[in-house]
């Protein structure tokens, strides 16, 4: 169980620049959960994933995972349970170190120590997985990782971001950046990944996409300027469709601007 | 040029080598311009050099030596991830900080060692039947090789790949599990116990200790680190750390003509840092000038940029 309790987060605080990225959001996501969240920008999502990963200090609140307040601790250690996807990716993995480094760097995550960090037993397992990825990784695993393609790249951090079996995967519309052929994959493997966990992980998945945000996961979260302005999931979420979310959108009080961008019911 | 011009080019290409490997830690793994080294080597040499002329063991004036190089680096490592000063000043900071210290510690400007007995003649008590010209090549040729191999296993550890990743992408690493903080430190104590280890050496093989033989330290690191990774192009830690030994070695030899035919072109002495800068700049403006005159290329580059763009646009 993942509990996000009054979660408070500004920006430029005390300056003319103020701004209110999360104010007193509140979240509570079941083991097996899978959340998408959607939102325009500068509703809060990638603050609300920052927060969570400890890459950002909250302001109030708090957020406790599994009976234990992680909102106080670095983010290196609250990265034992927590793998991440971002946007951008060159950022999830590292391209002067080869494939079997990056992924040994990621399955280990506390008391490292002088042991090598790849052995053969590990190169072996790091095979058997790179081949289910179906990107010929597996023969490639002495090989730079700046040489692969951003798909290849993406496809690396989202095995490095589950292969250790994370309570919370955090996706950072890891599919925008990347194009649609690749992106298609990313999405498929995404599924894979967190199905092959039978409902032992809490996903959370940012996307721009609101068709997107209704085929995947079983649970979507609407934000606007750091509210959590509507929650849907079960059968009522089976039945809704772009275009209740897009009516959902522009109900939210006082808007100056009744339209939603382009990009997110672009399809 | 003589056999025994050349043996000194390779022993002080050796014992600064040991330096050049800790510069190519932070300059190259941590991607750290370090400017520590400029008082952690004339450390070293003054540590080594208080303690021999106390009567003491050479041995622990070099280990003690060691310790005050990673204490450097350590001052320089809570700086910047403690304090959060830019790992410039933080270097620039320790640096100075190092120099009224190593004054402090030797209790004068210079410290003459002839007549003393240093590691090196400790050592020759083993070998009494090798003559010393042979004895130190070996000796300094014997410690690199294991410093190189230990260095290399080191970062092949879960800790040194966590280092080594802490230059590459620091975010990702974070995002990992790893302190930064911890890896940027241990990397700057190890950098600077090898930079201590080299001054501690070449005190002891020239003589003498100085408060000011570190200055250009960090220049002619960079020069050695520079060359010898231009030279051999290796992907592979085994090869680079090889690499930069190698890069110390021409370095010396370059500087030590420089030294012995430079009178014939006018330079004196006193130019062996403007040309070890000369150095750095064209090894370092190589590619760049490269690209720059090759039209041809660019011509081409530029129109398959234009071509993807189109492609999709389309």
């Amino acid at each position: 169980m993942l509990i996000i309790k009054k979660l408070t987060k500004y920006f430029a605080k005390n300056t003319p620049h103020e701004t209110l990225a999360l104010d007193d959001f509140n979240l509570r996501i079941k083991k097996g959960d899978f959340v998408t969240i959607i939102g325009s920008n500068g509703a809060g999502k990638s603050t609300l994933l920052n927060l969570i990963a400890g890459t950002l200090e909250q302001n109030k609140g708090e957020i406790k995972l599994s009976g234990e307040i992680i909102s106080n601790q670095p983010e290196y250690q609250r990265a034992r349970w927590i793998g991440r996807v971002f946007q951008n990716p060159l950022l999830g993995t590292a391209p002067y170190m080869t494939v079997e480094e990056n992924l040994s760097l990621s399955i280990k995550r506390e008391s490292r120590g002088l042991r090598l960090g790849t052995n053969r037993n590990l190169r072996k397992y790091f095979q058997e997985k790179l081949s289910e990825l179906n990107l010929g990784l597996e023969d490639n695993i002495t090989k730079k990782v700046g040489l692969l393609s951003g798909g290849q790249r993406q496809a690396m951090t989202m095995l490095m971001a589950t292969m250790f079996k994370p309570k919370v995967l955090l996706l950072d519309e890891h599919t925008a950046a990347l194009d649609p052929e690749s992106s298609k994959k990313i999405l498929k493997l995404t599924r894979d990944l967190v199905k092959e966990r039978q409902g032992d992980l809490i996903t959370l998945m940012v996307t721009h996409n609101m068709k997107q945000a209704l085929d995947v996961g079983n649970r979507t979260v609407m934000m606007d300027r750091g509210h959590n302005i509507f929650d849907v999931q079960g059968e009522e979420r089976e039945k809704i469709t772009v275009d209740d979310l897009i009516k959902q959108f522009s109900l939210v009080g006082n808007r100056k601007d009744k339209y939603v961008e382009d990009r997110m019911v672009l399809i | 040029m003589s056999i025994s011009l050349l043996l000194h080019a390779l022993e002080q290409g050796l014992v600064f080598g040991i330096m050049v490997l800790g510069v190519f830690i932070t300059y190259k793994i941590l991607d750290f311009p370090d400017l520590t080294v400029e008082g952690s080597f004339p450390l070293g040499a003054g540590v080594a050099a208080k303690v021999i002329i106390s009567g003491g063991d050479p041995l622990w004036g070099t280990v003690l030596a060691i310790i005050a190089g990673s204490f450097a680096g350590l001052i320089t490592g809570l700086l910047h991830t403690k304090l959060k000063l830019t790992n410039l000043l933080s270097g620039i900071l320790t640096m100075t900080l190092l120099y009224s210290l190593n004054l402090r510690i030797m209790g004068r400007p210079n410290i003459p060692l002839l007549g003393k007995i240093t590691l090196l003649g400790e050592i020759k008590k083993y070998f009494p039947d090798l003559s010393m010209d042979y004895l130190i090549p070996f000796f300094f040729l014997f410690l690199v090789v294991v410093l190189k191999l230990v260095l290399d296993y080191f970062l092949s550890t879960e800790i040194g790949l966590t280092i080594i990743a802490t230059g590459d992408n620091e975010q990702m690493i974070k995002s990992l599990g790893v302190n930064t903080d911890f890896t940027k430190i241990i990397g700057l104590c190890l950098s600077n116990a090898l930079v201590g280890l080299s001054g501690a050496l070449f005190a002891q093989y020239s003589g003498f200790a100085d408060v000011n033989m570190g200055l250009g330290t960090v220049v002619s690191g960079l020069a050695c680190v520079i060359i010898g990774i231009s030279i051999i192009k290796a992907p592979t830690i085994f090869w680079r750390t090889i690499a930069v030994i190698v890069g110390s070695l021409i370095y010396r030899f370059l500087m030590i003509i420089a030294l012995r035919y430079g009178y014939s072109f006018g330079f004196k002495p006193g130019d062996l840092k403007m040309i070890s800068v000369l150095l750095v700049v064209i090894a370092l403006s190589v590619p760049l000038i490269k690209h720059k005159l090759n039209f041809v290329e660019r011509f081409n580059l530029g129109r398959k940029e234009l071509q993807n763009n189109n492609g999709k646009e389309v």
